[in-house]
């Protein structure tokens, strides 16, 4: 943990490639791929910001990581179920961007 | 006793939610009445409390913060929290005509319902920056399991895109986190508030979880799910999205802004969200002109209401507070009403175009007056509680000079006019043809009933705001007269 | 007990129409005879309640109702002696017009919808008139608009939804003016009552600037339902109603909550005296005179019977704000007695043209020749509202146009006697051509579309006409009467100009 800068230079770089796939990417797979990857980045920060506070380890940022990532994998289970029963009623798998009005 | 309450809150529709789960057919009622009718007693005797404390705090199991996790009741939760009951019961007793928690889908209907209330209790219990965030992705899931509890591919395709954006802005939300916890060493809210200092990282932060959750908001130009989300879902669903839902980001928008970040002096910061509410009334407003389904028309409606709460930033003071709450409580009610009026519609008559629902008065008039009751809070005519609101409003926004937010709150409440009273009129057209409708049966008796009690309690809120307003001035952060 | 009656009696008065309107909407249009009963009795209920209250303030008592919605924001009922000219109007008119409604609309559909927001639409009128404070005011303005919507769409067809749609976007338009120059007055002087000679005068010059701005905001928010021009544009718009909507709700309740708006604004809130300082007197004064002599011009060259009355609505109704922009003791009264005066003719002649329009489908004005034989009463009505609007003396109208007169001339002000005879002679143009018409032309061989109407329904329609039309006559006739509204004007203004 002695330089920082390179963990968060890290975590920029991987939340900047999730955000950029997760808008340029037309299938929900990858979509969701994408948001993992950002989520990863900012349990990254979380790590290495806490380690800042007084340059040993904390606890409670160890938790919060450990519950960010429960919570992001529920999140993502979810999510793939969703995608899968969308994909099962409609035969899609991805969303088309002209029918967000729902007419 | 206390603690008690307020874990009654939180524990109670979740263990109820488990309970509903586990059920077998008819048993399921009794869970879903165990886990929703204890918490407005819980919640009165609280109130009480609160009006002789001022502020409730609990240390869960002890633990004080920085360690432990404090839950937190001051006056603007307890309203919201008043809400959040108000609208799990009366909504739910429209759902449970239409799913009968001994059904399939009402199996799949109630846990959900149950988690979503006692989820959104416990977010508006917290004072924890990340268990806030845990409670937050709690009520989104919930929400959006709901969405699609019909399978509707058109609710489908609104949830997936809906989760897309929720969880993109969790994340953004949890970076501005971890960013103050690096800073302050403490995920209590208010005690990272004497803490944080106003600089790069402070601002970074702050910046990041308004962003993250303006998102989940659907404050504009970030609302681009809603109208699918919203106009898509079953009825009791898209009430109590609309009415609860994005209001508890905006409430948490305003957490950060003025008790984390309240002696800050950012102006231009507060201008900017207040310029996005002037955006999303005007932009939410023209669009709700030119939807063709009802239901899309009350979701846009929606998008442009949020606007008002954001005018509690530039607008910032004790009166303002009031007002901007007062709407918060307001539209929740009235919204959930039109909603539900909406989808009786729908359920009734099959179809929600408005060209198809010429003379639709004769058929459902209960309904119909429902809207129009309704609609009188949101355009802000007395006497309702959206009048008062929108009074409270303008006069501190005239007391400040501020003539753009006079202009704005106006002309939203003139919009809000010409596309509520397009539906009436069409309502209230001579059909071409009149086919009569199947003798309404109790269900939908109650429904109706449930969409007017919801509107009648908007406009009683107009005679009555003075208690609710002396609660919300007691939560008032920044102090002084405004 | 008496302290208990003065209370709650000003909210019984508006309440019981707003009950029936409710009971009217449950009892449903299935249900008609239960329906009527419901609306008379509460018709007659709220008569006798405000006789009551009339007594009670004859006595010098003072009905309030008072409730705090917030600190300092109270909602306020009290009857004053202007207050009641207005509400005793409303509540015998709604009487009349309740028994004049259900014989006209016995073939109607949608019944239900239309009497339960007639009741609301007295509640609302009955609220303005009893208003205490600004506040209720706009509260029961509000609700006038609102109420009055669906009476305008009730036929349901376009036109009807054209003219609803250019009702609200005048009254909602308008009602934002008013909303920001009533809560700019609350911020300069917070919620005070109405109080004969107005509460303003305490305020400072370095306010003036002010006040002069929120004087037009509120003229504008209560000149749109007086249809002063250039905001009439919707009344004669609104005429697609039935008849006995624009005979109630457009020559009495919603034209004169404008007009009664101004009286208040000019005697209650500012005070004469201040808004001579002002200097606003004069462009108040000129408005209503160019109202005057435009509403009748155009109302010349209008061939449909109701648009020919609904623009002589737009003049008359002026003379109301001619009367309390004049100043002085004699205007004031001239201009308030014209409230009660042209609510008597006005509505006598919408309701004859309605039992034209109804019984025989006459509409325009080339086919009322000779309309006298067939029915001679009507006729007869409509004869004696048209020579009292012109200003013949002994009908009504010739009392306030004396006054208006007289006081102009006492305040030095003698061209307003030019606009009031060009007023006078513009009437006799546009209503002699029709009293010639139905008296001496000869009738055609059928009538538009006649209906066979039952005697009852005959009898409802043309009661309630002959009944206003004596009253009309009774209080020109018998102005001096302690009891006639001229008596009672004279009294309130002894309360303005002491």
């Amino acid at each position: 943990m002695n330089h920082p800068e390179i963990w968060m230079l890290a975590a920029a770089g991987l939340f900047g490639l999730g955000l950029y796939s997760l808008i340029i990417a037309r299938h929900l797979l990858r979509q969701l791929i994408a948001i993992k990857i950002m989520g990863s980045a900012v349990f990254l920060v979380l790590v290495v910001t806490a380690g800042l506070v007084d340059g040993s380890l904390d606890g409670i940022a160890q938790a919060l990581v450990l519950t960010g990532i429960v919570i992001a994998v529920a999140a993502i289970a979810f999510a793939l179920a969703l995608v899968v029963s969308l994909a099962e009623t409609t035969g899609s798998i991805s969303l088309n961007p002209d029918d967000d009005d729902g007419r | 006793m206390v603690a008690e309450a307020l874990a009654c809150l939180v524990l109670v529709p979740v263990v109820a939610a488990c309970l509903a789960l586990v059920l077998p057919g008819r048993w399921r009622w009794l869970a879903v009445a165990a886990g929703l009718l204890p918490l407005p007693l819980a919640m009165a005797w609280l109130t009480g409390e609160l009006g002789r404390e001022g502020l409730i705090t609990v240390a869960v199991a002890g633990f004080e913060a920085p360690l432990g996790i404090v839950w937190r009741l001051d006056g603007l939760s307890a309203v919201l929290v008043w809400l959040n009951i108000i609208i799990a019961l009366l909504v739910g007793l429209h759902a449970a005509a239409h799913y009968p928690a001994d059904k399939l889908n009402g199996f799949r209907f109630w846990p959900l319902w149950l988690l979503l209330s006692g989820a959104m209790n416990a977010l508006l219990l917290s004072a924890d920056l990340f268990n806030l965030f845990v409670t937050l992705e709690l009520v989104t899931l919930a929400a959006i399991g709901l969405l699609v509890v019909d399978r509707k591919p058109q609710a489908m395709r609104a949830a997936v895109r809906y989760l897309l954006l929720a969880l993109l802005g969790s994340l953004f939300y949890l970076l501005g986190v971890a960013l103050v916890y690096g800073q302050t060493g403490t995920l209590d809210l208010y005690q990272a508030a004497g803490v944080l200092q106003p600089d790069l990282l402070g601002h970074t932060a702050l910046v990041l979880m308004t962003v993250g959750l303006l998102v989940k908001a659907a404050i504009f130009p970030l609302h681009g799910w809603l109208p699918a989300a919203h106009g898509n879902a079953p009825g009791p669903v898209s009430a109590v999205l609309s009415a609860m839902v994005v209001k508890v980001a905006v409430y948490l928008v305003w957490r950060l802004w003025l008790w984390l970040a309240g002696d800050w002096a950012i102006p231009a910061g507060l201008t900017m969200l207040g310029l996005l509410g002037a955006l999303a009334i005007v932009y939410g407003s023209l669009q709700a002109l030119v939807q063709q389904r009802v239901k899309m028309i009350v979701a846009y409606s929606t998008v442009a209401q949020l606007g008002y709460l954001m005018l509690l930033f530039p607008l910032l003071g004790l009166v303002a507070f009031q007002a901007t709450s007062y709407h918060l409580l307001s539209h929740g009610l009235a919204k959930a009403a039109m909603f539900l009026a909406a989808a009786n519609l729908l359920t009734r008559l099959g179809t929600d175009q408005l060209g198809d629902l010429r003379g639709a008065d004769r058929r459902m008039p209960l309904d119909v007056f429902t809207l129009a009751l309704a609609g009188v809070s949101i355009l802000g005519l007395p006497p309702s509680g959206g009048f008062i609101a929108k009074w409270l409003m303008l006069q501190t926004a005239l007391a400040q000079g501020g003539w753009l937010w006079v202009g704005v709150i106006l002309v939203g409440g003139l919009l809000a006019a010409a596309y509520l009273f397009r539906v009436l009129a069409v309502l209230c057209a001579r059909p071409v043809a009149c086919p009569e409708l199947p003798v309404s049966g109790k269900a939908d008796q109650l429904t109706s009933l449930v969409a007017l009690g919801l509107a009648l309690a908007a406009l009683a809120a107009g005679f009555v705001p003075a208690p609710v307003l002396k609660l919300l001035a007691t939560a008032w952060p920044l102090g002084g007269a405004p | 007990m008496t302290e208990w009656l003065l209370f709650w009696l000003p909210l019984a008065v508006v309440l019981v129409s707003a009950l029936a309107g409710l009971g009217i909407f449950i009892a449903g249009e299935h249900r008609p005879i239960l329906r009527v009963s419901l609306n008379l009795a509460a018709a007659l209920a709220k008569v006798v309640l405000v006789g009551i209250m009339g007594l009670l303030v004859m006595a010098g008592q003072v009905p309030e109702f008072n409730f705090a919605l917030l600190p300092g924001l109270d909602f306020k009922l009290r009857a004053d002696s202007l207050s009641m000219l207005f509400a005793v109007l409303s509540a015998v008119l709604w009487l009349v017009t309740t028994i004049y409604a259900v014989a006209y609309l016995e073939r109607a559909r949608d019944r239900a919808r239309f009497f339960g927001f007639f009741s609301l639409c007295v509640t609302a009128t009955m609220g303005i008139a009893m208003a205490g404070n600004l506040l209720t005011f706009f509260i029961f303005y509000e609700l006038l608009t609102l109420t009055t919507w669906p009476l305008v769409v009730h036929n349901g067809n376009r036109e009807s939804f054209a003219g609803a749609r250019s009702y609200l976007v005048h009254t909602l338009g308008a009602s934002v003016f008013l909303l920001v120059g009533i809560i700019w007055l609350y911020q300069l002087t917070g919620g005070q009552d109405f109080i004969a000679g107005g509460y303003l005068g305490e305020l400072g010059l370095d306010q003036y600037h002010s006040l002069r701005i929120v004087f037009w905001l509120l003229v504008i928010g209560f000149g749109v339902k007086a249809a002063l021009f250039p905001l009439h544009a919707w009344l004669p718009r609104a005429m697609v109603a039935p008849a006995p909507v624009s005979a109630l709700l457009h020559a009495v309740a919603v034209v004169k909550a404008g007009a009664f708006g101004l009286v208040r604004l000019v005697e209650d809130i500012y005070g004469f005296e201040l808004v001579q300082t002002l200097g606003l007197d004069l462009p108040l004064l000129l408005l209503a005179s160019f109202t005057i002599v435009y509403g009748s011009v155009l109302a010349l060259f209008q061939t449909d019977i109701k648009k020919r009355l609904a623009y002589s609505t737009v003049s008359q109704v002026s003379y109301i704000t001619l009367g309390v922009a004049i100043g002085g003791p004699i205007a004031a009264i001239g201009g308030m007695v014209h409230l009660v005066h042209q609510g008597l003719m006005k509505i006598t002649l919408f309701f004859c043209a309605g039992i034209f329009a109804n019984l025989l489908g006459v509409k325009k004005i080339d086919q009322l020749d000779g309309i006298g034989r067939r029915l001679p009463w009507t006729s007869l009505c409509f004869t004696i509202g048209a020579l009292g609007m012109i200003g013949l003396p002994p009908v009504a109208g010739f009392v306030s146009k004396w006054y208006l007169g007289a006081g102009a001339v006492a305040v030095g002000r003698e061209w307003v006697i030019l606009v009031l005879l060009a007023s006078t002679l513009l009437n006799a143009a546009y209503f002699l051509p029709l009293i010639k018409r139905i008296w001496l032309n000869e009738p055609a061989r059928a009538w538009p579309a006649e209906i066979d109407a039952s005697r009852l329904e005959v009898f409802g329609l043309v009661g309630a006409t002959l009944a206003t039309t004596g009253v009309a006559v009774g209080v020109g006739l018998f102005a001096g009467h302690p009891l006639s509204p001229l008596s009672w004007v004279t009294g309130i203004v002894t309360d303005y100009f002491p």
